[in-house]
């Protein structure tokens, strides 16, 4: 037993015992994390989800709570991006992550020689091991079954097949690692596999400079850590942080097979295929015909160059033509709560201040943004299920070609497709790229894809300009919605193609790709997803969105006696001395409009507003619009609220319960031409497409790039951006005669 | 030898040789793109150049540009 092996009564332990969950992207290791742990992170249908280590808590029967680490999904255990650096650090328990007790591997039983490539590495470091097969369900339905007892045999390891959806296996793999912790059994597969003599002998004298402290005597694990080491020694960015000696030994040894014309990468990982060749016929049986076909059938419709094209643009108006329809009756609802609150509450508080900003501030603000809580539950039940089903590989399939041509890694197209839902994972998620050129690229044009925070503002401009059943042709809103999607996505693309050839040169990127066959999406799996991204949304309308409206409140109410226009009281006096009676209340009526109107105008927040007027003037918004641009910096529903609040401060008390949306498409200037014109909302749209109006994907990139001046060159290229495109869009309709 | 990006659909045969360098090949020696490794063309996409191909009863998507790198031999219909 190596010293820091589990001792075997559990009071003896000193701290919980750390399991990794390694295998593979797209695998179902996060599902099967989830499931165990009871975490809800988000589950997906393509590669590259997982991108920082998750720790969950499991109950073990006997041996109590143990950490569970969610290993990022790899490939290998060579590292050729910084996730997959993480994958070895954490499986092999190198500094800084500690070693862990026990390992599960998950491996995906319809693509099993493959994965099994990854089973073997990990092995290979020495650590009591199982493995947990998944999509067991879906290698059933082509007609095919995995032999647990050969491969177990095999591998020397317990094997367990797991349908987490049906909880099938998942008692088993407890007990397992239970047992594991106890025993601290090791695998019996021979080391190494099928390894040629030569071979052998340059990993042995390599194994020689591998440090103690990553091998703790033990020669087998030394051996794969210097197999590690020479499947990346030729990498300098992959060879950080690796001993000096054991860099120059694998080159040595690299160098040398290459004078005699051997090639070393292709005999390592040539070796394990070896393995897995002479013995999967005997793991995977084949019971009935392949029925694999009719996957193949849909992906000649799907992957055609222009019907898939064609379909795939089709698929997306009508889901959000659905986002439209399908939240419209949820979203009156929400729309009659919130002002049936601020009507109650407003009934129940003194007339004052306080009664202002809790109606107009809290209430109203927040609830103007609350109100898109369906839209943003159907488009992740969408994207979930797209997910899920497998479309989404083909997605990144059919983009690849234009991704290509910008310059982008096609790996760019999870990331771009995550920043639909917000930039912050999707910045997280370029990690899985191998080169920083790419990872700085996808990361600077990522914040201009169509998040959900657009969402609301969207939905409150086309919602302005095309109000629902107002006798419209079909699909108006659904095509709006779209062509901003397809806006944001051409875009980043263009974006993309003018950095990729200037700030950020480089070299045409590869792209290997699985295709997984298409699959039942899972409704647990998608209801998950969505609770989870509700949450999300509804805690922030609940602090940084409610900080932001009070804020923005207090700077429109403040100060409190402005020095104003003209003097109400005296001429609300002279309207009562000279008007009859039943004139008399709609010229006081009047009078506190303007009045409200003018305070509005001479708040801190009004002066703010008017004093960049003259800079969007050209863009068609107003100081109002500015008001809201101001506070939409923080974060971009702000806008939403603070327009209630400026909206709900100008108008009277008996109209507050009238929603947003219908006091924005009725409002007025002064001169009695509408304010929210298709112009100035079109104007508006794309001022939001494309300006960095978030402070979280700011501070995201600043992590990720490492510096201020990466987030510091994306904002400024972003608002320069906006500016000049919502111009081209306000004029060029001006020219075009709209109003 | 053949290059991989010449085959149409459903051409059969063996990979022979890996050409380019670092990552990029190891990546694909490591997704089961072995030397002696048997394979299929499953689908050909001329406009974008991609081709979908199983080994190992796996799918796996790459450019045309990138099996030109990659030799096969055996190759039958």
């Amino acid at each position: 037993m190596s010293p820091s092996a589990p001792p075997v009564a559990e009071s003896a332990r000193p701290t919980t015992a750390r399991i990794a969950l390694a295998g593979n992207p797209n695998a179902g290791k996060t599902t099967v994390f989830n499931r165990l742990t009871g975490r809800t992170a988000k589950v997906a249908n393509y590669p590259g989800i997982t991108v920082e280590i998750e720790e969950g808590r499991w109950v073990l029967p006997r041996s109590g709570p143990v950490t569970l680490v969610d290993v990022p999904g790899s490939y290998s255990l060579s590292a050729h991006s910084a996730e997959e650096r993480v994958a070895i650090e954490a499986v092999a328990g190198l500094d800084p992550y500690p070693r862990p007790d026990a390992v599960v591997v998950v491996a995906d039983a319809t693509e099993l020689a493959r994965h099994l490539y990854f089973v073997l590495q990990v092995l290979e470091l020495d650590r009591p091991t199982v493995l947990a097969l998944t999509m067991v369900d879906s290698l059933e339905s082509t007609g095919r079954s995995i032999d647990t007892t050969a491969l177990s045999d095999a591998l020397g390891i317990p094997v367990v097949q797991v349908v987490t959806s049906k909880d099938r296996g998942i008692e088993e793999l407890t007990r397992i690692v239970d047992g594991l912790l106890e025993s601290d059994s090791r695998p019996r597969v021979a080391d190494p596999f099928d390894e040629p003599e030569s071979l052998h002998r340059a990993v042995e004298d390599v194994a020689a400079y591998v440090p103690d402290a990553w091998h703790r005597g033990d020669p087998m694990r030394a051996r794969a850590l210097a197999r590690w080491a020479m499947l990346t020694s030729d990498e300098p960015d992959a060879t950080a942080g690796l001993p000096a000696p054991l860099i120059a030994a694998a080159n040595r040894h690299r160098e040398a097979a290459l004078a005699e014309g051997r090639d070393l990468d292709a005999e390592i990982v040539g070796a394990r295929f070896a393995w897995i060749d002479a013995r999967i016929d005997r793991f995977v049986r084949r019971d009935e015909p392949d029925t694999r076909t009719w996957t193949d059938r849909v992906d000649d419709l799907l992957l055609h160059p222009i019907l898939g094209f064609a379909l795939f643009v089709a698929l997306m108006t009508v889901v959000f033509q659905a986002l439209f329809v399908g939240a419209d009756p949820f979203i009156g609802w929400i729309e009659d709560g919130v002002g049936f609150v601020a009507d109650l509450v407003g009934g129940w508080l003194p007339e004052g201040l306080f009664r202002d900003f809790v109606v107009s501030g809290v209430i109203e603000g927040v609830g103007a943004v609350l109100v898109f809580l369906p839209q943003i539950l159907l488009m992740f039940l969408f994207l979930g299920l797209l997910e899920d089903t497998g479309y989404m590989a083909r997605v990144v399939f059919l983009m690849d070609r234009i991704m290509r041509r910008v310059g982008l890694h096609g790996r760019a197209f999870v990331p771009m497709l995550s920043g639909f839902a917000c930039a912050v994972p999707a910045i997280l998620a370029t990690r899985t790229m191998e080169r920083r050129r790419d990872r700085l690229l996808t990361m600077m044009v990522v914040p201009l894809m169509t998040c959900s925070a657009r969402l609301p503002v969207y939905g409150l401009m086309i919602a302005a300009i095309y109000p629902l059943g107002s006798g419209d042709r079909p699909f108006t809103q659904g095509l709006l919605m779209a062509a901003m999607y397809l806006f944001s996505i051409v875009v980043a693309l263009f974006a993309a193609g003018v950095l990729g050839r200037t700030l950020l040169k480089g070299k045409q990127p590869p792209l290997v790709l699985q295709m997984p066959p298409y699959r039942r999406p899972n409704a647990k799996v998608i209801g998950r997803g969505m609770v989870r991204r509700a949450g999300i949304f509804v805690k922030e309308a609940g602090t940084v969105i409610l900080a932001c409206t009070i804020a923005m409140w207090v700077l429109l109410t403040f100060p409190r006696e402005p020095e104003l226009d003209r003097d109400y009281a005296a001429l609300r006096a002279e309207a009562s001395a000279e008007l009859p009676a039943e004139e008399l209340e709609e010229r006081l009526a009047a009078l506190d409009a303007e009045e409200n109107g003018d305070r509005l105008r001479h708040s801190y927040a009004g002066q703010l507003g008017r004093t960049i007027e003259p800079a969007i003037e050209p863009l068609g918004f107003d100081w109002k619009v500015g008001v809201g641009l101001i506070g939409a910096f923080a974060a971009r529903e702000v806008f939403v609220s603070t327009m209630a609040v400026v909206y709900g401060l100008d108008t009277e008390l008996d109209e507050h319960s009238a929603p947003l949306r219908k006091k924005i498409s009725q409002h007025t200037d002064s001169a009695g031409n509408k304010v929210f014109t298709p112009r100035t909302c079109l104007s508006l749209m794309v001022f939001f497409a494309l300006a960095c109006q978030c402070l979280s994907t700011l501070a995201a990139a600043k992590r990720e790039s490492g510096g201020y001046g990466w987030p510091v060159f994306m904002f400024a290229y972003m608002t320069a951006l906006a500016w000049i495109a919502s111009f081209a869009v306000y004029q060029g309709m001006g020219l075009f005669g709209f109003e | 030898m053949q290059c991989l990006s010449d085959l149409g659909a459903a051409c059969c045969g063996r990979l022979a040789k890996l050409g380019g360098a670092g990552g990029h090949r190891r990546r694909l020696l490591e997704m089961g793109f072995v030397p002696g490794t048997r394979f299929r063309v499953v689908r050909r996409v001329d406009i974008g150049g991609v081709l979908e191909l199983e080994l190992r009863g796996c799918r796996v998507t790459l450019r045309t540009t990138e099996a030109r790198d990659i030799l096969v031999e055996d190759v039958f219909e």
